[in-house]
């Protein structure tokens, strides 16, 4: 049987991890190699990188950074941040990145889903979506959480699979960096009205919040960085857990 | 030992390469017909889309020379699709080494399948050292149906091949070469053949 998935994000900028809260207090948190064969030892199922480099100058140490990733791990990685055009895309798979992820380009670019599906396989195409609840809906955000849209996340959830997205990452603004759980309701709504994997991601603070993603929330894959990064959960202990609770996963 | 590693429009080949460096073999990535001929051993890796890749391949001549090889030949994923007879992506006719066709999945799960699954009944020398029900890691929308050269199976709302082996050929669905130590042994497997 497929598996649910425990997916450590790794944030990085100018070629080193970083770790911070909510973008603020940023610290250099080492070698993202050191820190991606750790996860990959302990048994994270797939790893997601984060560039957050604020210029473009700085992203072309991304795809060096990529090659180096996957002369090391073998096990499958996305790359996402300030991904703008196929070219882009192509130098990243073509340096041994498995996936790449897209949000704001996406969304304000919507063929480029379309583009990167038919060049690269819909496999590789992971659509990023962040998204708050107000107004008595969920609402897509964009460039970090910081540019509100009049998009309902559902909307733009089947159209970037009619588009070609082959996975959906999903963040809760309303739960990211609250460590209160996973937002459950917008997750299971999104896995059950589209035909793709969900990754769910934004809120994770105990075992139980993984539990019940992957029960009520119906998510394919669970995404966090804080807790993995300082060693409040630990993976191997995580996917005990997870076994013991009959949830399917890999030891 | 010569390993090739055939370069063409849908090649996830330096992955495989990387792979391969791990355990200590250097491989080359070519799409030159005669380096391919004479490698000891070919990997015919793959992600992407079949009826173009199949187009490149028919362009460039490799759709026979594959075909022809004698020395043991792996493909991975889009790769093993491309040695069946035809898949439904695209519509397209492929290199018919494996008689079985080429399947988009349907039902209920959802497509594509992505993540770790189970090989089982395994049957080949290249599940050395391989336990029944081990994990691997799987990303595809289309599946080969089970025949007489299946040599392992998964299930996913069905069950189908995911490794196929006639004579010198042999093919896997999943990416050895991102399926952790076990997948390692594999493709240590498949050069020490």
């Amino acid at each position: 049987m497929l598996t649910k998935r425990i997916i450590p994000c790794l944030d990085i900028k100018d070629g080193r991890t970083v770790k911070g809260v909510n973008f603020e207090n940023i610290k250099d948190a080492g070698d993202p190699i050191e820190l991606a064969i750790e996860y990959s030892n302990q048994g994270a199922d797939e790893l997601v990188f984060l560039d957050i480099s604020a210029t473009n100058e700085k992203r072309k140490t991304l795809s060096e950074l990529v090659n180096r990733i996957a002369k090391n791990i073998n096990i499958p990685f996305t790359v996402g941040g300030g991904i703008n055009s196929v070219d882009d895309v192509y130098e990243i798979l073509n340096s041994g990145a498995d996936k790449i992820s897209v949000n704001t380009s996406a969304f304000k670019n919507p063929s480029l889903i379309n583009d990167l599906s038919k060049r690269y396989g819909t496999q590789c195409v992971v659509v990023a979506i962040d998204t708050k609840f107000e107004n008595n809906d969920w609402y897509v955000y964009l460039n970090g959480g910081r540019v509100k849209t009049d998009k309902k996340t559902i909307e733009w959830a089947k159209e970037i699979v009619d588009l070609g997205a082959g996975e959906i990452l999903l963040t809760s603004m309303n739960n990211d960096g609250t460590k209160s759980g996973f937002a459950n309701d917008i997750t299971r709504m999104i896995s059950e009205n589209v035909n793709v994997p969900i990754i769910a991601s934004g809120g994770a603070g105990t075992m139980e919040h993984f539990r019940d993603v992957f029960t009520v929330g119906k998510a394919d894959a669970a995404l966090a960085a804080s807790v993995f990064h300082y060693k409040e959960i630990e993976i191997p202990i995580l996917k005990k857990y997870l076994n013991a609770q009959k949830i399917n996963i890999r030891l | 030992m010569k390993v090739a590693i055939v370069k063409y429009n849908s090649g996830n080949s330096c992955s495989v390469s990387f792979a391969l460096e791990r355990i200590g073999v250097s491989a080359f990535i070519t799409s030159d017909i005669h380096e391919i001929q004479t490698a000891d051993k070919v990997i015919f890796p793959g992600v992407g889309e079949a009826s173009s890749a199949m187009n490149f391949l028919r362009e460039n001549k490799l759709d026979k020379m594959i075909v022809d090889l004698k020395q043991p030949v792996l493909g991975i994923c889009l790769g093993m699709q491309l040695m069946c007879e035809s898949s439904e992506e695209g519509n397209s006719k492929c290199l018919g080494i494996f008689n079985q066709k080429v399947l988009k999945f349907s039902g209920d799960n959802k497509v594509p399948q992505i993540g770790w699954n189970n090989i089982s009944n395994l049957n080949s020398a290249l599940f050395k050292n391989i336990d029944e029900m081990e994990y691997m890691y799987f990303v595809h929308g289309y599946y080969a149906e089970k025949s007489v050269n299946t040599i392992a199976n998964t299930s996913y709302g069905l069950e189908y091949s995911s490794a196929l082996q006639k004579d010198n050929f042999y093919g896997v669905q999943f990416h050895p070469e991102k399926s952790g130590m076990k997948g390692q042994q594999i493709l240590k497997n498949f050069i020490e053949l």
